[in-house]
């Protein structure tokens, strides 16, 4: 159960630039609610990741994941419970470290980096079986530097690796933007597959309204700061994209663009 | 023969700070000016200490550990105090030059010849051949450098030693793994510097004294050995101008060291063609220059292919 309460947040306060991004937002999600977010540029989706996530201050206002507040929790501790995708594949692994090292270091996430030794040489068998199943050919590539790969081969690592250890929630800021049409495709029904095998509580922001129909279980859309749509359990599976252009186009008036 | 084991010794010595540098220019991606004021601490620490009769083998770890203290120094000003990198290493550099004076007694200049070292004590004098004896202070510098990059090499392969090579790689992705980024480039930071001090309590007991001025362009040496030594024996994408020789591939660790060596072989040969000592920093830099400007045109050339 992840909890938004009364949250503001300005950039630029005192400046002439003040803008006001969310005022009094408020926002639940329930447990292994997936939800899918869209809106235009500027609505306020990635800022809402990065405040779940405490990569950016809120102004005021609480966040809570089930009862304990973590409002003022550093980003890296909050990262514990939560696994992220960003938008740019280059962000989720390190480009000099071999797919192998990259692997043993998701693998340890939550456990002590002491002076053991980095790759556990027992594990090799279980990485090169979860590399496996994305159907990349990632498996004979273990001695491979991450930096040489495509975009999508990092990005359904990244997915991977985010994923490998026990972690209450998945933010996915974008993850398919970067990608060609048909690598977003594969990485996007790996999504789901991960999401449903692991139970993952999953907040997906996405500009493809198609995945936003397609995936999840409950559907925001984000206008100015506040949530203008959402839908969830029955009338989320009804919707279509139609509907959803038609109301993105509504909102695109009023702005004027 | 003595000019081709002066530099052999000067090289090694240079070449445990330059490992210290390696960590964090090439790993941490950190322009650490610190070491520049680390590198006389341990000198300045192990004139006091022999001075004081402490046993040369403690001053080295002394120095270490003195050193890794001013690299967390600079570590906590840049993580905690949100000071940029430069900056940090700049107030550390400063504020070391007047409490190394300190250490060394208020000083710029202590010999300690009379004092045993690591190089010239009764169990040395005792035991070694005189066959070997023109060769045991190569031999000695051989055995901690090899001691110095087996260290350095284990410790990269550990969990920690991980953390510390994705820290630089990507800093995102520490974050993603519930890790404190700062906490991760502070150790860095403690251990380059703890390799500068070493070397420069290694520089103290070979050269037997102790002067304020030594750090002076340590930076620069260490910067131009750690490019050199990457850029001929293992570059990143394979246009070193040796790759024809089809060497075998080595560590980046063990390129370091040869890079210090070659650069050494490179200064002394400068000297050796008639240049006067005085102007050996005006010849450091600009060997640090050309080196630049070389890899630099490297990198340009393979680019378009990208």
């Amino acid at each position: 159960m992840l909890k938004l309460n009364n949250i503001n947040k300005y950039y630029n306060a005192g400046t002439v630039n003040e803008m006001c991004l969310f005022q009094d937002f408020n926002l639940s999600v329930a447990e292994g609610q997936f939800v899918s977010v869209v809106g235009s540029n500027g609505s306020g989706k990635t800022s809402m990741l990065n405040i779940i996530c405490g990569s950016i201050p809120v102004d005021s206002g609480t966040i809570y994941i089930g009862s304990e507040n973590i409002t003022h929790m550093p980003e890296f501790r909050r990262q514990r419970r939560i696994g992220r995708v960003y938008q740019n594949p280059a962000m989720g692994t390190c480009p000099h470290m071999t797919i192998l090292e990259n692997m043993a270091l998701a693998d340890n996430k939550g456990k002590p980096f002491n002076l053991r030794r980095g790759t556990n040489k027992k594990r090799v068998d279980y990485y090169r079986e979860s590399l496996k199943s994305l159907g990349l050919g990632l498996e004979d590539k273990l001695q491979v530097k991450v930096g040489v790969l495509s975009g999508g081969q990092r990005q359904a690592m990244a997915l991977l690796m985010s994923t490998m250890t026990p972690i209450e929630f998945l933010i996915l800021d974008e993850h398919t933007a970067a990608l060609d049409p048909k690598t977003a495709e594969v990485i996007m029904e790996l999504t789901g597959k991960v999401v449903k095998e692991k139970n993952l509580t999953t907040i997906m922001v996405t500009h493809n309204l198609r995945y936003a129909v397609e995936y999840g279980d409950r559907l925001l859309m984000m206008h100015q700061g506040q949530a203008v749509m959402d839908e969830a359990g029955e009338r989320k599976a009804s919707i279509c994209i139609e509907d959803l252009l038609e109301r993105f186009n509504a909102i695109s008036i009023e702005c004027g663009n | 023969m003595t000019l081709i084991l002066g530099v052999l010794e000067e090289g090694l010595i240079y070449a445990v700070m330059a490992l210290g540098v390696y960590i964090t220019y090439k790993i941490l991606d950190f322009p650490d000016l610190s070491v520049d004021s680390t590198f006389p601490l341990g000198a300045a620490l192990t004139a006091s200490a022999l001075l004081a009769g402490l046993s040369p083998v403690v001053t080295l770890f002394l120095s270490f550990a003195a050193g890794a203290l001013a690299g967390c120094a600079t570590g906590f000003i840049h993580v905690k105090l949100k000071v940029r990198d430069l900056l940090s290493g700049i107030i550390v550099m400063t504020g070391l030059y007047s409490l190394n004076l300190r250490i060394a007694g208020g000083r710029a200049n202590v010999p300690v010849f009379t004092q045993d070292t690591i190089f010239e004590n009764p169990f040395l004098a005792g035991h070694v051949p005189a066959v070997l004896a023109p060769y045991i202070m190569v031999l000695i510098l051989l055995f901690i450098i090899i001691v110095c990059k087996a260290l350095l090499d284990l410790y990269l392969n550990t969990r920690s030693g991980y953390l510390l090579r994705a820290v630089g790689d990507n800093e995102s992705l520490v974050t993603s793994l519930a890790k404190d980024k700062g906490m991760v480039k502070i150790v860095g930071l403690a251990i380059a510097n703890g390799f500068s001090a070493l070397a420069g309590s290694v520089y103290c007991q070979h050269k037997g004294f102790f002067e304020i001025s030594v750090g002076t362009g340590t930076i620069v040496i260490g910067l131009a050995s750690v490019i050199i030594g990457i850029q001929l024996l293992c570059p990143e994408n394979g246009t070193s101008p040796l790759t024809s020789l089809k060497l075998p591939t080595v560590r980046p660790t063990t390129a370091v060291i040869a890079g210090s060596i070659v650069y050494k072989a490179c200064i002394s040969l400068a000297i050796s063609m008639g240049m006067e000592a005085n102007d050996l920093k005006l010849i450091t830099s600009l060997l640090f220059l050309v080196i630049l400007v070389v890899s630099a045109e490297r990198r340009k050339k393979v680019k378009p292919h990208a």
